[in-house]
């Protein structure tokens, strides 16, 4: 822990205390607010509005497929929910989702910085989020897409019903939210850091926060430019992917995949940083192995820029160059396995306290562990022919993105809701939640490897009879898993104005972010700290937290 | 109703039985190691659970030998699976003597397929057991990917270029024809058959059909569109009035190596006949010049199919 | 990139820091760092592109030559002169600010505008007389005017366009971006011990130069040796 100079500790007394929230009600302070943390708010507001409006498109799905026949809405609908729901959920939930939110309230506290280097450029980064977010709901209300979160070339640019180039554009605009954003972070982390704080001082969320800037910096333009490259050739017949033009279609899959693979680690690289807080903070010990962890990320950031062509095993690209994309995406297992054994390695002889967060970190680690082992099957190339863009394909990326991330983002509120808001949420229903949310998923996503093994495609409104019963399972987890969603929105809403009031450090973890009244003041740091401890210094912390009033028993 | 729920697919063709053992190897590590981080876990928060007279947590930097192992130990597996996988593939991606040649055209929201005597069929595809199987095949329009679940096989059917994939069934039955890849609003229903049949009966099955052989069709349009005025398709053939023949003969063409202006070689398959139709300056063969005209937007698909089945079935006499 | 607050500070005293920095030093590094990251991305933007070209310039080398010889490489050349001289007045500008010669540095400025703004007319009339001979790609374009290349040769016309088209909106936010910067230097925000504004101006006004030495040979030279439609081409 750090030895600041000046640490405002929390009144658990009656009067209100002077904090970023009370630092201006109005609109105006709200809109055109340069404080991280009230970016981070503007962010949670929004993102998790998204989040409903996906989550809406994919209740609606699994209502249509819980029978084989299309009798809910029409195919075309059907395709449109599925593009909005991925188009939604990707670039407007998981990618901005931890970053956008968690990072940005938190890495400027845990380095001890009074703001990111940018603030104005970060409120920017929001409004380009917002316009491309509008942007894409006019899209859909005016005529939806259906071409698949993927906008494959010639079916977007030439054959696709809807407003595809609207839907494009939208993407190409909410690309810069995420560049600004990673610049940002990026600068924060390099020239930032308080007296003291090495490289090797940081919590592994800062770390994971770096490597994830690396990505959206670097991959990031490259969507950009395809996007709008695939919105000309729509409205101009430019012919760069259309094969009647003379274009290649196969080129616009290489360019796509080089941004939209490593993206896939823009959404779990931070998640798995706020999986080595939480599981330190509630086993009260330093994170195992806390340099593999960290080398581990980067590991896993540049690996991921190299293996966007196991996408394209079955589009004809050579077989030597398919075998080099599948030996690298083998490598990518390890750094992830790594981080698996180091968290569990880190539970031992701890001191486990098994609260809503934890709990959630714990089913990441689980869910993780299945997402990335059946990602093995789709990096071999042989095996990939047969279950390619079937429902394991679907089964294996909701494993890591929702059993992942999405556990992941959920320990993360959790944990800093109390930074974040002053209160504590409900304990049991949150628990409750937690395993309810567990069970659910399963429920939905299990089923779905068996159904891709047998073969059924993904992105299909009607499909065989054989496929009816486990389709119904998986219908039925879904209804479950949104229950769990809907009891952890509506008790976060409830504690935000009845939530128990807490303390500064209501789990007794370490780092600068809790040595801070919560909520903290808008310049977070009376003055700047000097850190002369490592990261997680959980023995040096269990002497000294004695007083203070805290959730944790 | 929750009876007979069907949990594995068909295996039907010959890689089918050692697609299924990597399969299940992978599988069964899947489940073992899942197991060993839900057990070890759950071991782990039951034995170290915080509890009124429980330890304090004790503080342990790391360990590098624990970290190399648990690095090697997954790159030893990765690679090792990586190797059996690539054997696999590039095992299968060999295609055996003699395959039975079909040719499928994918366009929204149906297979056209197309057999060797001319048979076509829509849909469905009737194939005889215990021989290998290859399509060649293309769109008319947006990607589409050729799927039967039952022979583990599945490719990209590309708009603009030829995709082949090749499977031997080894078990006669209906199996489903799936596209795979989303093609637009009734992607879901571009779906088929696939009929394994006995060898005579698919035979008697063939003939009761009515088709023109697709080479004869070739001929057809070699003919109408007037092909031979410039490319022989005899031996020693000049032009009228004893001219040197202005394109390369047609003769023995196929699978032949073709020496092209600037010294670069290509190997005549059907990708290269359809791009030399339609695209005929792309490769200029040595000796020639550049003077056929494009035949984009006036042949088909399944004519240029047809066009090259035509030139493939111009052996040399000598029989070379 | 600037972020700083501080209004019309009379020339020669430094601005403070922006309230979350700690000191002027990490401000300027922050600046600094967060330019050259920022110049990353513009490569990767660009990347795309030269991609694509790359690609098809190997599927289609003598459609792209003839693509090429209706380039006007004169003017391309001239526009090539032009961005080299202006980035030399851009130098010269930050080297006015570096040793506090405000006359150098504003000169050098409007100059390096000029220059900028001249790139921008010349690329007008390219652009207009493509447009007029129907080069552009979209249901005007005149397929049969490079007879069997035709499809090809509107790739390398879209690419062109997006490629200088990319460019030439570049261009124009650096030409905004120099009016301000012009603006707060005659308002003496520049000083011998403060200048990473400008410094950083240049630099983005460095790399969109550096761009366009890269596309002036890709795309005006490769068929500029063939003179104009007809040659390389076997006719209908």
């Amino acid at each position: 822990m750090a030895t600041t100079h000046a640490v405002a500790p929390a009144a658990n007394g009656e009067k209100e205390a002077k904090s970023f929230w009370s630092d201006g009600y109005g609109w105006k302070s709200w809109l055109l607010t340069v404080d991280h943390k009230r970016i981070a708010i503007l962010y949670l507001i929004s993102v998790v509005a998204f989040f409903i409006i996906g989550a809406t498109f994919a209740g609606l799905m699994r209502l249509e497929l819980a029978t084989p026949k299309g009798d809910v809405v029409d195919s075309e609908t059907y395709n449109k929910l599925f593009t909005m729901h991925g188009v939604v959920m990707i670039f407007f939930f998981l990618v901005p989702s931890i970053p956008a939110i968690l990072g940005n309230f938190l890495v400027p506290l845990m380095i001890g910085a009074r703001d990111l280097a940018f603030p104005k450029i970060n409120l920017l980064s929001w409004y380009i989020y917002i316009v491309g977010g509008v942007l894409t709901l006019l899209a859909a209300v005016t005529g939806g897409i259906d071409t698949g979160w993927t906008f494959y070339t010639p079916y977007s640019s030439t054959y696709a019903n809807g407003q595809v180039a609207l839907a494009a554009i939208a993407v190409f605009i909410t690309g810069f939210s995420s560049i600004l954003t990673g610049l940002n972070f990026l600068v924060t982390i390099h020239k930032m850091r308080a007296p003291g704080l090495t490289w090797f001082r940081l919590p592994l969320f800062i770390w994971a926060q770096y490597a994830t800037s690396l990505i959206m910096i670097l991959g990031t333009p490259v969507i950009a430019t395809t996007v709008f490259l695939v919105a000309l050739e729509r409205v101009f017949r430019i012919g760069i992917f259309d094969p009647a033009l003379g274009g290649d279609p196969v080129l616009f899959q290489h360019l796509f995949w080089f941004y939209s693979h490593p993206a896939v680690y823009i959404m779990i690289l931070p998640g798995m940083g706020v999986i080595s807080d939480v599981i330190a903070c509630f086993s009260r010990k330093r994170v195992f192995g806390y340099s593999f962890v960290a080398f581990s990320s980067m590991a896993i950031a540049v690996l991921g820029f190299m293996v966007w062509g196991h996408h394209m095993y079955t589009s004809g690209q050579s077989a030597y160059a398919s075998l080099v994309f599948s030996i690298l995406t083998m490598l990518v297992a390890v750094p992830s396995a790594v981080k698996v054994f180091n968290w569990m390695a880190t539970l031992y002889k701890g001191e486990i306290h098994l609260t809503t967060p934890m709990l959630y970190a714990l089913g990441f680690i689980g869910l993780f562990t299945i997402g990335g082992l059946t990602g093995l099957f789709l990096g071999i190339m042989s095996i990939d022919l047969h279950v390619h863009d079937t429902y394991f394909v679907v089964a294996h990326f909701h494993y890591v993105m929702v059993g992942g991330m999405v556990m992941a983002f959920l320990a993360g509120i959790h944990f800093w809701w109390p930074k974040m808001f002053g209160r504590m949420y409900p304990e049991w229903w949150g628990r409750f939640a937690a395993i309810n949310i567990f069970v659910g998923f399963n429920l939905t996503f299990l089923p779905q490897f068996v159904l891709g093994f047998m073969g059924m495609p993904r992105r299909y409104h009607y499909y065989p009879e054989e496929f009816a019963q486990l389709n119904l399972l998986s219908s039925a987890g879904a209804a479950l898993m949104g229950a769990g969603y809907l009891i952890v929105f509506v008790y976060m809403l409830w504690s935000v104005k009845f939530g128990l009031k807490v303390g500064a450090n209501p789990w007794k973890a370490t780092g600068l972010e809790w040595k801070i009244q919560s909520p903290p003041t808008t310049h977070n740091f009376e003055s700047i700290p000097v850190v002369d401890e490592e990261a997680y210094d959980y023995g040096r912390g269990q002497a000294k937290h004695g007083k203070e009033a805290s959730v944790v028993r | 109703m929750w009876k007979n729920i069907p949990l594995l697919p068909e295996s039907a063709s010959t890689i089918a039985g050692e697609y299924d053992l990597l399969w299940w190897f992978l599988v069964g590590l899947t489940v073992v190691f899942t197991a060993l981080i839900f057990v070890g876990v759950l071991v782990l928060i039951s034995v170290y659970r915080k509890t009124k007279d429980s330890p304090p947590a004790t503080q342990i930097e790391g360990s590098i030998l624990l970290e190399l192992v648990w690095t090697g130990i997954p790159l030893v597996i990765v690679i090792g699976i990586f190797a059996w996988g690539t054997a696999l593939y590039m095992r299968h991606s060999k295609v055996p003597e003699n395959p039975v040649e079909m040719y499928i055209t994918g366009k929204q929201w149906m297979w056209k397929g197309q057999h060797p005597n001319g048979t076509r069929e829509i849909n469905n595809l009737h194939v005889p057991v215990g021989r290998p199987i290859r399509l060649t095949m293309t769109s008319e329009d947006v990607i589409h990917s050729y799927y039967i679940p039952a022979m583990r096989v599945k490719r990209d059917v590309v708009p603009g270029r030829y995709s082949q994939m090749w499977f031997e069934p080894t078990k006669v039955g209906e199996y489903h024809i799936f596209c795979a890849e989303y093609c637009g609003t009734k992607h879901s229903q571009m779906i088929g058959r696939i009929t394994v049949m006995e060898q005579d009966e698919y035979e008697r099955w063939l003939s009761g059909s009515t088709g023109e052989a697709p080479e004869v069709a070739g001929k057809n349009l070699f003919e109408s569109m007037r092909c031979a005025s410039c490319h022989p398709i005899e031996d020693g053939q000049t032009m009228i009035g004893g001219a040197p023949a202005r394109g390369p003969s047609m003769v023995g063409l196929f699978g032949r190596e073709e020496e092209l202006k600037g010294g670069a070689k290509v190997l005549v398959d059907d990708t290269y006949i359809r791009e030399s139709i339609l695209n005929p300056m792309a490769k200029i063969v040595a000796g020639y010049e550049p003077v056929m005209p494009t035949y984009a937007g006036q042949l088909g698909e399944e004519q240029i199919i047809q066009l090259a089945l035509y030139i493939k079935s111009l052996k040399k006499k000598d029989g070379n | 990139m600037s972020a700083d607050h501080s209004h019309a500070m009379p020339a020669g005293v430094l601005p403070p820091a922006s309230h979350h920095f700690e000191d002027l030093a990490q401000q300027e590094e922050s600046e600094k760092l967060g330019m050259w990251a920022f110049l990353v991305t513009e490569v990767m933007f660009f990347g795309a592109l030269f991609t694509a070209y790359t690609v098809y310039r190997n599927l289609y080398p003598e459609a792209f030559m003839l693509a090429s010889s209706n380039l006007d490489w004169k003017l391309g050349g001239l526009n090539t002169l032009v961005l080299i001289v202006s980035s030399l007045t851009m130098a010269l500008a930050i080297r006015g600010a570096q040793t506090a010669n405000r006359k150098v540095m504003l000169g050098n400025l409007v100059l390096t505008m000029v220059f900028g703004a001249a790139f921008l007319v010349v690329k007008y009339f390219e652009y207009s007389h493509k447009y007029h001979v129907n080069l552009m790609p979209g249901p005007t374009f005149d397929v049969a005017h490079f007879g069997e290349h035709g499809p090809q040769a509107r790739i390398f016309f879209s690419i062109y366009f997006a490629m200088t088209g990319l460019h030439a909106f570049h261009m124009i936010v650096g030409l905004i971006l120099m009016a301000w910067i012009y603006k707060r230097a005659a308002a003496g925000h520049y000083t011998p011990q403060r200048y990473v504004g400008i410094e950083n101006a240049g630099l983005y006004w460095h790399f969109v130069d550096l761009v366009w030495i890269f596309l002036f040979p890709m795309l005006y030279l490769l068929g500029a040796h063939t003179s104009g439609l007809g040659a390389g081409t076997g006719g209908h």
